[in-house]
Order: C-alpha cells, then sequence, then structure tokens
C-alpha cells in the first residue's frame, strides 16, 4: 500500500507541473482567443535564458532578466504577430501560435545553443521520509512553489486592478473595451503572466530533466489535461493536471508492465477522450451553445 | 491581356461543367504534363529526382488528403503524420511479407490507414474545435506507440520494417527515373479523383460542414457521414503517400520518419499553399521542399560549413517566421497569390 501512495503522490507532483503548463494554456486562450501553443516553448525558452544569464550574473538577476525576457517575447508577440490578426478565425490564431512555436524555438535556440544544459539553482534534492512514502524534498518545493504561484494568482485577479481588467476582457472583449480598457494591453500583460507561469513550469523541469529541446514537449503533456479540465478553465487545467499525473503515473506502474510499458505517452489522452465523449467541453469548460 | 477569358463560349452543360473551362488552363496544364512526364525526367539529374521530386510529389498527396479534412471539412488533424505511417507500414507488410502485388499493397496500405483514420475521426461527432484537434493528436501518440512496441509488426526491436525490390508484374522498378514515374501516376491518378470529389456534392458537403456544421445538419447535410467520409479519404489519401514514400524514398519503414513534427509541416504545408483549394497542396509542398535546401544553399554562401544545429535552428526560425506572414498578409495562401496574379494578367501590361 505504501508503494501505491509514493507512486500516486510522485504521480501528483508530475500532475502540479502539467496543471503549470495547462495554466498557460487556459489564461491566454480565456484572455484572447489564442490557443497557444508555444506554451511549451515558452518553458523552453525561460530555461535556456535562465541558464544563459546563470553563467554571468547570481540567480536572483538572472531570474529578473528572464522575466524580462518573457515580458519582451510577450509583448512582442501580441504587438507584432496577434494584433493584424485580430477576429480572425480561432483556426487562423491557432496557426499562428504554430509558427510562433517554431520561431520560439529557432530563435532561442540559436542564441543560447542548442546542446542539453544542466540547470541547478541550488534547491537540494535528498528523500525525505514520511510515514512510509519516499519523497524529494526538491519535488515538494516545487510543489509548494507552484500552490503559492496559484495563490499569487488568484489574489492578483481578484484584488488588483490589472487583475480586474484582465478578468473583465477575458469575460467580454467588446464590453471591455467600451468601459475603456485597452485590449492589446491587457492580452499583452496576460500574455506576460503566461510567460511568468512558463518559467516556473520551465525551470522546475529544466532542473530535474536538464534544460534541452525536449522541454517544449511539456506542451504536448499539458494539452490533454488542458481539454480534460476544459479549455477556458483554470480551476479546470489544475484539477485535471493533478488527476491526469496521478492516473498516468499509476497506469504506468501497475497496466504498464502488461501492455509493454511506454503507455505514458498516450495514457493521458485516452483519458481526455473518454471524459469528453460525455463532456465534450471538458469538466469546467464553458459550454457553447451554437445557433444558425 | 495574356490571361483571356472572353471568348468562351459554352454551348452544353458538359462544357459548363468542365474541370478547366478555360482554354488557356488547359494548355497551361497539357504544358505541365508534358513538362513533368517527358522533360523533367530526361533532363533533371538523378539527385534532383529522387530527393527532391519524389518528397516533393509524396507530400503533395499528404498535403492533398490534409487539405480535404482540414480545408475544406474543416476539422484540424493534428495528428495525420501517423496515418502516413500506417499506410507505410502495412503496404510494407503486406507486399514484402504477403507477397502481395505492388499496386494492391499500395492501395491496401490507403485503405489501413483510411481504417485508422475513421476509427480517429469518429470523437469528430461529439468534440469539435481545439478539443477535437487535442483529440488528434492521440492518434499520433497511440498509433506510434503501437507500430513500435507490437512485435508482430515490425518483426524486430526497433520498428523499422525494410522495403524490398519493386517488382510491377515482373518489372523491377529501381532506378529514379521509374520511381518517378511510379509515383508521379499515382499523384496524378488521386489528384484528379480528389478534384472531382471536391467539386461534387460531398465537397459541397464538407465546405458546408466547414462554414456551419449546425446550419449545415439543419437543411440535410448528415454530420456522422460526411465527417467520417472526410477523414476516410482524407488519410486513405495519407496513407497512400506514406507507402509511396517509404517505398521510393526513405526505403525503409522508421517511425521516426513519421514524426508530430511531420504532421506540423503538412499543416505548415496547407497553410503556405492555401487552405481549401487542391492546386495549393502543391504549392505549399514544393515550397516546404525546397525551403531546407534554399536555407542550406544560402548559408554555404556565407560559410564553409553548415552545422546542423544552425540549419535546424534557422530552418524552425524561417519556417515559423513564413506561417506567421502568410497568415498575416494573405491568410489564403499562395494559392490565392497565383489567383490575384492570374487576374492582374487579364489587363497588364494595358493600366485599364
Amino acid at each position: 500500500m505504501a508503494f501505491f501512495f509514493e507512486v500516486l503522490i510522485s504521480g501528483l507532483l508530475v500532475g502540479v507541473m502539467y496543471s503549470l503548463v495547462a495554466m498557460g494554456f487556459a489564461l491566454i486562450y480565456k484572455a484572447s482567443g489564442v490557443f497557444n501553443f508555444a506554451q511549451g516553448d515558452m518553458s523552453l525558452l525561460a530555461g535556456l535564458a535562465l541558464v544563459g544569464f546563470l553563467t554571468v550574473m547570481p540567480l536572483w538577476l538572472a531570474l529578473i532578466c528572464t522575466v524580462a525576457v518573457m515580458a519582451i517575447l510577450a509583448y512582442g508577440t501580441v504587438f507584432i504577430i496577434f494584433r493584424p490578426l485580430v477576429a480572425r478565425s480561432p483556426l487562423i490564431l491557432f496557426m499562428a501560435a504554430i509558427g510562433l512555436s517554431f520561431l520560439i524555438q529557432g530563435i532561442g535556440q540559436a542564441i543560447w545553443g542548442t546542446d542539453a544544459k544542466g540547470l541547478n539553482i541550488g534547491i537540494p534534492d535528498v528523500l525525505v521520509q514520511i510515514g512510509e512514502i519516499y519523497i524529494s524534498t526538491f519535488d515538494l518545493t516545487f510543489g509548494g512553489m507552484a500552490a503559492a504561484l496559484v495563490a499569487g494568482l488568484v489574489w492578483f485577479f481578484q484584488k488588483t486592478r490589472t487583475g480586474r481588467a484582465l478578468r473583465a476582457v477575458a469575460d467580454d472583449h467588446e464590453a471591455a473595451l467600451s468601459v475603456g480598457i485597452p485590449l492589446l494591453r491587457a492580452w499583452a500583460v496576460t500574455w506576460v503572466i503566461a510567460g511568468i507561469v512558463a518559467t516556473v513550469a520551465g525551470v522546475a523541469w529544466g532542473s530535474r530533466l536538464g534544460v534541452q529541446f525536449s522541454l517544449s514537449l511539456i506542451a504536448l503533456k499539458a494539452l490533454p489535461v488542458l481539454i480534460l479540465g476544459g479549455i477556458d478553465s483554470i480551476l479546470g487545467a489544475i484539477l485535471a493536471g493533478l488527476l491526469i499525473g496521478a492516473s498516468e503515473n499509476l497506469a504506468e506502474v501497475f497496466i504498464g508492465p502488461y501492455v509493454g510499458g511506454g503507455i505514458q505517452t498516450f495514457f493521458p489522452y485516452l483519458v481526455a477522450l473518454l471524459v469528453l465523449w460525455f463532456k465534450p467541453y471538458g469538466m469546467f469548460g464553458k459550454e457553447i451553445i451554437e445557433r444558425v | 491581356m495574356f490571361y483571356r477569358e472572353c471568348g468562351v463560349l459554352k454551348e452544353t452543360y458538359r462544357q459548363d461543367m468542365a474541370i478547366f473551362p478555360i482554354p488557356l488552363d488547359r494548355w497551361g496544364l497539357g504544358v505541365m504534363l508534358v513538362l513533368a512526364f517527358l522533360v523533367i525526367p530526361f533532363t533533371a539529374s538523378d539527385y534532383w529526382l529522387s530527393s527532391i521530386m519524389l518528397p516533393f510529389y509524396c507530400f503533395s498527396l499528404a498535403a492533398l488528403g490534409l487539405n480535404f479534412l482540414t480545408g475544406y471539412a474543416g476539422q484540424v488533424s493534428i495528428g495525420h503524420a501517423a496515418f502516413m505511417a500506417v499506410g507505410a507500414y502495412s503496404s510494407l507488410i503486406l507486399y514484402g511479407r504477403y507477397g502481395v502485388p505492388l499496386p494492391l499493397s499500395i492501395l491496401g496500405g490507403g485503405i489501413f490507414a483510411s481504417a485508422a483514420g475513421t476509427i480517429f475521426g469518429i470523437p469528430s461527432l461529439r468534440i469539435k474545435g481545439f478539443y477535437l484537434a487535442v483529440s488528434t493528436l492521440a492518434a499520433q501518440f497511440i498509433i506510434e506507440w503501437v507500430l513500435t512496441h507490437w512485435q508482430w509488426v515490425s518483426g524486430g526491436v526497433f520498428g523499422t520494417v525494410d522495403a524490398p525490390d519493386m517488382y510491377i508484374f515482373g518489372w523491377l522498378i529501381d532506378t529514379p527515373v521509374k520511381k518517378y514515374y511510379l509515383v508521379l501516376c499515382v499523384l496524378i491518378l488521386l489528384t484528379v479523383f480528389g478534384k472531382n470529389l471536391v467539386r461534387g456534392q460531398l465537397g459541397r458537403n464538407w465546405t458546408a460542414i466547414r462554414d456551419m456544421d449546425v446550419a449545415a445538419e439543419i437543411i440535410g447535410v448528415s454530420l456522422f457521414r460526411n465527417k467520417l467520409i472526410a477523414f476516410a479519404v482524407s488519410s486513405f489519401y495519407a496513407g497512400v503517400a506514406g507507402s509511396l514514400i517509404t517505398f521510393t524514398y526513405y526505403l525503409a519503414a522508421n517511425i521516426e520518419e513519421f514524426n508530430l513534427f511531420l504532421s506540423f509541416h503538412l499543416l505548415g504545408m496547407i497553410i503556405i499553399g492555401g487552405m481549401g483549394t487542391v492546386l495549393g497542396s502543391f504549392f505549399g509542398a514544393g515550397f516546404m521542399t525546397l525551403l531546407p535546401i534554399f536555407i542550406n544553399q544560402t548559408l554555404l554562401t556565407i560559410m564553409e560549413r553548415v552545422p546542423s544545429d544552425i540549419r535546424a535552428n534557422s530552418e524552425a526560425i524561417v519556417f515559423g517566421g513564413l506561417i506567421v506572414f502568410f497568415l498575416i498578409v494573405e491568410p489564403y495562401g499562395m494559392a490565392r497569390l497565383w489567383q490575384t496574379i492570374k487576374e492582374k494578367m487579364r489587363l497588364w501590361p494595358f493600366p485599364y
């Protein structure tokens, strides 16, 4: 039984990371209707930038510089790519995001190199025993940081003026425009926030697995999470992330050996498909009623 | 002045329904066919034939298939490379292991891919938009997993099946020229078939579904049937393309060739070429096949030797940049550019 819980908890901790990436997707989708396929590449860029900056400056300054890079990226994206595409069909915006993802990959790797880099930001990685279960302190720290990030975001969206403006934009573009909220700037701020979320995810995964191209593939792990929770629901992203993380880990350990292993790559998609069959807009997604 | 549509007087319904009602278009097409059949095989070098023309034709076919699904029926698929893989593996197994004649094997590859596509298309009946797009990714991962983990498929551990020598009715197809003709014939056959498909009832049903599925259903277009047929036809084309490219170009079915990035590249092809046009698939595939070569040559003029990471990065940058550029400047792709050129040529060189 202890083994079961160990697998479950390590799955949940992986799920936290999925939630982070999926949250980035949901934030941008809700605010601007862009299905931001480049979310994983933003994590990669953040990881690459942080490793690059760490070679010349202390950690706190490097983090600030990384966030600055993400902010520049966010503003550039919104004002160069998505401003001319305002009011285009969602499909076009999605394709633009695919293009953006290639751009970020290419530029990031051209600047900081394609080789795999280690990232160490000084969080100890030792196993501690709680009851009968062993957990890595590293995972715990990042679980805590992710929770703090979510709490911070909730506070930001509920209490600050900018946050409320962003929520207004997410609810109804035209109504928000009519009360004087600058739409493009609101989008840019949303992209910056998504960039910060991507940075946290990128740093967490990067210090685990090394910063390299495959980091951008965590977006693929986050996609089933996203559609399971509902594309436009932050709460859905968090819950579905935990659910998928736990279930895929359990499936890999307990079902995997019978079918040849490696089912982690597609198991989340199966779960998501199964749920979508009964709830086509995910668990918490907004149901769209179509009229002719 | 140079592109004239006037003076075309249609006297019968047959003429009215023709694919190319304008004589100049027919002449143009004839010239292209002569080029493709008689000029290119005898003037181009083996390198051009086997490394550029073959992939170009095969990817045109795959892009055409994806265009049916995404451009005409409006269902985004980001798992299309997997259907190519199904076609590649099943035709190789049919031909190599069971001795089915080559044309039937290629057809069989298409049919198996089509079956796979239909199965993964079933969610489209209930799920829409991005939810569907992400669901098609499931096809990519599940098929990749099946092909690498089922021992029976590959007969080995690496998931690779080698392509045997190709014989059609006892005639060995080995030189690039012969392969070129094989691929070209299949391509033209399927293009004519596809062009007529989208001109007919089915194509109009698809367009109706793409433009608004609720409205289409109300006027009596069966979503269930037409969406599934779109998936089936589209993955049939992908399967045939996959089997052709494996037989003639890769020479071994390997799942690495049909990864997710190929799916994105196919999507990129139809965006750059033009969604919802047959011609656009060819433009897009040609463009995407030539792009890496062009970038490589450009880099070679700047530096002595091109390291692979620099080449990969600049390809990614140019590819991403072009997708964005096309979406902003010409969302209907190169096919629309061609249309614009033709319209300009009506008057050119006179101002009015």
